[in-house]
């Protein structure tokens, strides 16, 4: 091998860099991140621990800064009580005492309201005091770990206080959760609001399924193999089935959920881009571009079913027996009022007007309190055209499939039909399974450990832009307002696989949902 | 579950793996990798130990293959177990066997999946060389194993290196060498000299004075401390240091003239760590190539290069490009080292 990169040549390229040596890790450029609601959820059992463990695996920049803003009346040192007690109880990685002090030494509070002009100037120093004490170079993230409805609020006090535009040479960007507003009317109001402030570039919306191990997999099962790509298309698929089943009830996000509901809440950006990943083209490459591009064109060739009423299913979980456990039904759940329409089962078809697909429907369902917890998206084939046994030897075969499974137990099942043992033709369906082992999920970094170092990196493949969650909400929107305006959901028992509606649904085009 | 089979053969123990396969209740198979590991009977529990937690991440079949003495008549007895994520076979070698291992090993390989070798203990001179790295593409040796002279068993691996031989004192580097890079990535100036300071012994020292050599084409210095391990690098520029400082094996420093000093964690890796990194790529690593090529070139330009490091070593561009263009890239597994200018005298 000869050396290319010479000193003298270029000034700027980094000698120690070399694209044959694949060891080195990206590790993000000096940056630190200011968390907006470190009191929630979100933020310790999700965003912290996985900064933590970011850290533990060597992969953010040295000197990095923390810090946390909320309405208490915090200092510093109960902050830092606070992370340290969340990356004590949720970080994957070991705890090293010494890791923890390289992030101590950069963590900082500021207390405050999100109108309080004082506590946005303290903040404004705070950082400025990071760049100057931790060499953080004015890059910084600001994560809205907070509900969207004082998003407006929050970006416009960032602005106001010289927060949101960067320096020359830095950068400056913001995170924010679902839901992406709750319609498409919404969802642009949101996106006015922030882009006011803030360049399209950097806005990362987080949708943790995409960060996913499994979900990039589809990519990998998809485009790096040559089995699977011959028949992925109506030739040979009869449709396919995405499901994202929860066994739990809404527990405490009652304040959330009422009101958002199952199509919201799971459909407009889980399933969707799961659908997108599954049935796009093969994109030219995997940078933001071109994968952003297959997605926003498989989403703006779904179309949704005539019949509305026919094609679509929602329903609400009634009391019950759920896996041995006796449980209250929706509308007895805490804080939610007795009359709520809102449902917590929902499915639909959608079509999606393409050569590939023409005539193969697409099936998302997700519900709470099903039969157990899984998400899966499963392929399913045609019978083959001609059988050569009797009809009564393959009275049992049932139709190849091709099951991804995203969580748990992550893998692949290939379902086809194989020879009873004996001395007659007798066939039977079989799985053959390939699992990622069982601690795959342990060693493999979190999908928030991805996503946020992708955020520090400005590296966005893996996160929604505007224009596909417009896209989405477009296809959801109509569904929404037939329900809306159409009675109330259907009643179903706790434990089971929803109401009876989705099942009339598949049965109305000679389907039936598939176990999971 | 375990299964021992005494006096045994490969077939014999084929079979057995199949059946309690079966037995488990699936047939189907995640494993990813054969991980063949050559040891003794005293290190073996460590060694599979250490293993098995690998396995873990990557889904292998392990071959522990333990030579016993070598005086006995030729025989095999194994132990098998299954389980967990992967199995283990442990082949007790003994009599003239303990030479023929690879015999026993070759029938045991998984189909089609990748072969790597390790030796935990004192590495083979060369070991794309062996029978039993033959059957592999991923050879793992550890120069810090052997309890002394260390650094010349790192400058054999390095005058033998074969494409996919690899060696864990390079591996316990990578955080070293990616903060090292990081570091030029904010403070992009130019590299006057630099220095590498460590416990006496250590060739992970020479190794990354070699990288450092051979990619910043300046002069690198060596330096003993106390350790443990690595304990400093220095790369000099214009403008001052940038200086990645750790005294205490757990706890790093990083100087770098524009901005405050940094803590990092940076701590020393257990073995198990090291081979998951080791497993996760198993094609020839070419930075390690050129790094060992380097640090041969070192040890052979005539220069004074003491691999326990008490003197300085350095290289200039001017040699290191004549000769990176002299050595060029080995087409087969078999080690024919480094070349022509493969030294005949050996270091003891």
């Amino acid at each position: 091998m000869s050396h290319p990169a010479r000193p003298t040549a270029e000034p700027r390229t980094n000698p120690l860099r070399d694209p044959e040596d694949r060891r080195l890790p990206r590790i993000a450029g000096p940056c630190g991140l200011v968390i907006f609601g470190v009191t929630g959820d979100l933020s310790r059992k999700k965003v912290m621990p996985a900064i933590y463990d970011l850290a533990n695996r060597g992969l953010l920049p040295p000197g990095f800064g923390l810090v946390g803003f909320a309405r208490r009346d915090w200092a510093t040192q109960d902050f830092e009580q606070i992370v340290h007690d969340s990356v004590r109880s949720h970080a994957r990685t070991p705890f090293r005492e010494e890791v923890w002090r390289q992030l101590a030494k950069g963590l900082r509070f500021v207390p405050g309201d999100f109108a309080d002009d004082a506590a946005f100037e303290q903040l404004r120093e705070t950082v400025e005091e990071l760049d100057e004490v931790r060499g953080t170079g004015g890059n910084h993230a600001f994560y809205l770990a907070i509900p969207p409805k004082f998003f407006p609020q929050v970006v416009s006090q960032l602005d106001v206080h010289a927060l949101a535009k960067p320096l020359a040479g830095s950068w400056r960007r913001v995170v924010v959760e679902k839901p992406f507003g709750h319609d498409l009317a919404s969802a642009q109001e949101l996106n006015e609001v922030i882009s006011r402030v803030f360049p399209a570039e950097s806005v990362f919306r987080i949708d943790h399924y995409l960060g996913k191990e499994t979900v990039q997999n589809i990519l990998a099962l998809r485009f790096a193999n040559q089995l699977f790509e011959p028949v992925w298309n109506s030739n040979y698929v009869d449709h396919v089935q995405i499901t994202m089943a929860e066994d739990i009830g809404i527990g405490s996000r009652a304040g959330y959920y009422d009101g958002i509901g199952a199509a919201r809440d799971v459909i407009q950006n889980h399933l969707m881009q799961l659908m997108a990943l599954v049935a796009m083209e093969e994109p030219g490459s995997f940078d933001a571009q071109s994968l952003r591009i297959e997605k926003q064109k498989l989403l703006r060739s779904v179309a949704l079913p005539d019949r509305l009423d026919e094609s679509t299913s929602r329903g609400q979980y009634g009391p019950g027996w759920a896996g041995g456990v006796k449980v209250v039904g929706y509308l007895q759940e805490e804080d939610i009022p007795a009359g709520s329409a809102t449902e917590t089962f929902a499915a639909l078809r959608l079509d999606v007007d393409t050569r590939r697909w023409a005539g193969v429907p697409f099936y998302l369902r997700t519900g709470k309190r099903l039969g157990r917890r899984v998400t899966e998206v499963a392929v399913v084939f045609k019978r083959a055209p001609h059988l050569p046994f009797s009809k009564t030897s393959t009275e049992e075969l049932g139709q190849n499939a091709l099951v991804v499974r995203i969580q748990p137990d992550e893998g692949v099942t290939v379902r086809f039909g194989a020879k009873i043992p004996g001395t007659a033709m007798e066939l039977r369906d079989v799985n053959m399974d390939f699992a990622y082992g069982g601690t795959f999920v342990e060693s493999s970094p979190e999908a928030y450990e991805r996503l946020i170092l992708d955020v520090l990196l400005g590296d966005p493949p893996l996160f929604p832009q505007l224009e596909e969650v417009e896209l989405s909400w477009r296809i959801l929107d109509p569904v929404l307002d037939f329900w809306a305006s159409n009675g109330k959901p259907e009643t179903y028992p706790s434990g089971g696989w929803g109401p009876q509606s989705s099942v009339d649904m598949l049965a109305r085009d000679g389907r039936s949902w598939r176990r999971p | 579950m375990t299964i021992e089979l005494t006096a045994t053969n490969a077939s014999e123990i084929a079979a057995a793996l199949l059946e309690e396969r079966r037995r488990a209740g699936s047939p189907a198979m995640g494993l990813v990798l054969t991980f063949v590991v050559v040891t003794d009977e005293r290190d073996h529990y460590d060694s599979l130990k250490v293993a098995r937690t690998v396995s873990r991440e990557h889904p292998s079949r392990i071959l522990l293959v333990i030579r016993r003495s070598a005086r006995t008549t030729a025989n095999l007895d194994a132990e098998l177990s299954i389980g967990g994520s992967g199995e283990s076979v442990l082949l007790r070698t003994s009599g003239e066997l303990a030479k023929h291992a690879e015999s026993a090993v070759l029938p045991l390989l998984l189909p089609d999946s990748p072969v790597v070798v390790w030796w935990p203990g004192r590495p083979p001179d060369d070991p794309a060389g062996t029978a039993l790295g033959q059957l592999a593409q991923r050879r793992i040796t550890d120069s810090a194993a052997p309890a002394r002279s260390r650094p010349e068993a790192m400058l054999t691996q390095a005058r033998n290196y074969a494409p996919g031989n690899t060696d864990l004192a390079w591996t316990r580097l990578t955080p070293w060498r990616a903060l090292l890079a990081a570091a030029l990535d904010q403070y992009t100036a130019r590299v006057h000299s630099a220095e590498v300071e460590g416990e006496r012994g250590n060739p992970s020292a020479d190794l990354l004075a070699a990288w450092l050599a051979n990619r910043l084409h300046v002069p690198v210095g060596q330096k003993t401390s106390r350790g443990p391990g690595l304990t400093s690098v220095v790369m000099q520029t214009g403008g001052g240091p940038v200086q990645v400082y750790r005294p205490d094996g757990k706890l790093a420093q990083l100087r770098t003239p524009n901005a405050p000093d940094r803590p990092v964690a940076l701590h020393r890796r257990d073995l198990a760590e090291l081979l998951a990194e080791e497993l996760r790529r198993l094609d020839p690593d070419e930075a390690y190539a050129e790094a060992v090529r380097h640090l041969a070139r070192m040890a052979d330009g005539g220069q004074e290069a003491e691999p326990a490091g008490q003197a300085s070593t350095s290289s200039d561009s001017r040699r290191s490009s004549r000769s990176s263009r002299a050595g060029g890239r080995k087409p087969a597994a078999r080690g024919s080292g480094t070349g022509s200018k493969r030294p005949p005298r050996k270091r003891t």
